[in-house]
């Protein structure tokens, strides 16, 4: 199924699979069978497959399309209008600017263009090198702190476009100082 | 099916039309028209998205959209009063603050079903009234092999994914997305077997109200003669 799905891309969109995705899809092959093949599956089999995945692989639409016998339109069609589903890998370190009233009252769209010209990627998406990827949240129950941004864990509070850059900083000081550690580490048990 | 004629009135107008049946395509019938986008002929479930179709009928507390609304007897329909006007005006404004409305160059020009309803609710295509919002999406989609879509012509008033639906290999074309960045998409690739029969099918574009989906063969010529005119344009200005 899983080869068949392939052989109907054209050459650009099969380059584009890479290892790591086609071990993903090849898990989803094994995963699917569980699901009946009632339509109303179609959310609850897209959040299984990114909960476990972390993403949803265009090929992965695919398959789901044909499991639950409707079109790879509808699925799609689904899969963007929820929030929830991502299309991307996740980042290491995911940057969700919250877009709720009170932040969006406090300037967070604003924000959230100094993310995508600092990174370099659009909402939605991941850098090439895995390090950052950007959303939009609706509301994070954190008002009073508006406008707001989670790295990660962490909640940023009162975030100015000035600490945009701050933010990036830190999380780049500490993959350098981590990268030192082990460094170090790799150097003594040597 | 003749013994359930009804004859309603329609401004003033007597009209017969099947009981049960849509009220809409009974009043486009007998040529009483009714500004409209979404609707088509054999709809069993019409999405009355455009807001464009709303009547006044007696006993009703509010205007409603006649494209859902279904014939009784005796009803008593009015479509011309000053309040149905200006509903439907502020829909259409509603509608083309987010549209292009670059009429000269559009594929659909004269025979587009936005300019023919501006001209009958006497609305300019370009609204001043409403902020415009330009759509953040791209200008022209042409990843299908028979098809091009320009998404900001676009009305996302559903014929098109309606009727794609109805065929029996069934929807290539949904919307994606929602709210301001809901699109409409389809989902093939050259090397998908499905999307040939859009080749001789063109369904779609055929229900399109306005110039957003076309046949990539007219689009291309329609393009090149553009281009044309206005070369030749630029080369008489000069000499």
């Amino acid at each position: 199924m899983l080869d068949q799905l392939l052989a109907a891309l054209n050459e650009t969109e099969r380059a584009a699979v890479d290892e790591e995705e086609y071990q993903i899809l090849q898990a989803v092959v094994d995963e699917l069978p569980a699901f009946s093949h009632e339509v109303s599956q179609l959310i609850p089999i897209l959040q299984e497959i990114q909960g476990k995945h972390g993403y949803l692989p265009r090929l992965a639409l695919d398959m789901v399309a044909d499991h639950v016998q409707t079109t790879i339109g509808k699925v799609y069609g689904i899969a963007t209008f929820y929030n929830q589903f991502r299309f991307n890998p996740p980042g290491r370190n995911p940057i969700k600017v919250c877009l709720g009233t009170a932040c969006h009252v406090k300037g967070g769209e604003i924000l959230l263009e100094n993310f995508e010209r600092r990174l370099q990627i659009k909402v939605g998406e991941t850098s090439d090198d895995r390090e950052y990827s950007l959303e939009r949240v609706a509301c994070i129950g954190c008002c009073a702190l508006a406008p707001a941004v989670v790295v990660g864990e962490k909640v940023e509070a009162y975030v100015t476009p000035s600490k945009v850059e701050g933010i990036i900083t830190e999380i780049e000081v500490r993959n350098e100082m981590a990268a030192r550690e082990q460094a170090k580490n790799d150097a003594t048990s040597e | 099916m003749s013994d359930n004629l009804v004859t309603i009135t329609v401004d003033d107008q007597k009209i017969t039309a099947p009981v049960g049946s849509y009220l809409l395509p009974a009043c486009l019938e007998n040529d009483i028209y009714i500004p409209n986008l979404c609707f088509l002929e054999g709809m069993d479930d019409p999405p009355a998205s455009c807001r464009l179709c709303l009547v006044d009928i007696e006993g009703e507390a509010v205007p409603v959209a006649s494209c859902r609304y279904r014939i009784f007897a005796g009803m008593v329909v009015t479509t011309d009063s000053e309040e149905i006007l200006k509903l439907r005006q502020l829909a259409f404004r509603l509608l083309v603050s987010t549209n292009d409305g670059s009429c000269r160059t559009c594929i659909a020009n004269h025979g587009c079903e936005l300019q023919k309803i501006a001209k009958f609710l006497h609305q300019p295509l370009k609204t001043k009234r409403l902020r415009h919002i330009d759509r953040e999406y791209p200008e022209l989609v042409d990843n299908h092999p028979f098809l091009v879509y320009e998404p900001k012509k676009c009305v996302l008033c559903g014929r098109c994914v309606h009727v794609c639906g109805q065929l029996e290999k069934g929807y290539k074309l949904d919307f994606a997305n929602r709210g301001m960045d809901t699109i409409v998409s389809f989902f093939s690739s050259d090397s998908d077997p499905a999307s040939h029969d859009c080749e001789t099918c063109l369904a779609c574009t055929e229900v399109c109200p306005v110039g957003a989906l076309s046949s990539k063969v007219k689009w291309t010529s329609f393009v090149a003669e553009l281009e044309m005119k206005s070369a030749q344009k630029h080369k008489g200005g000069q000499g």
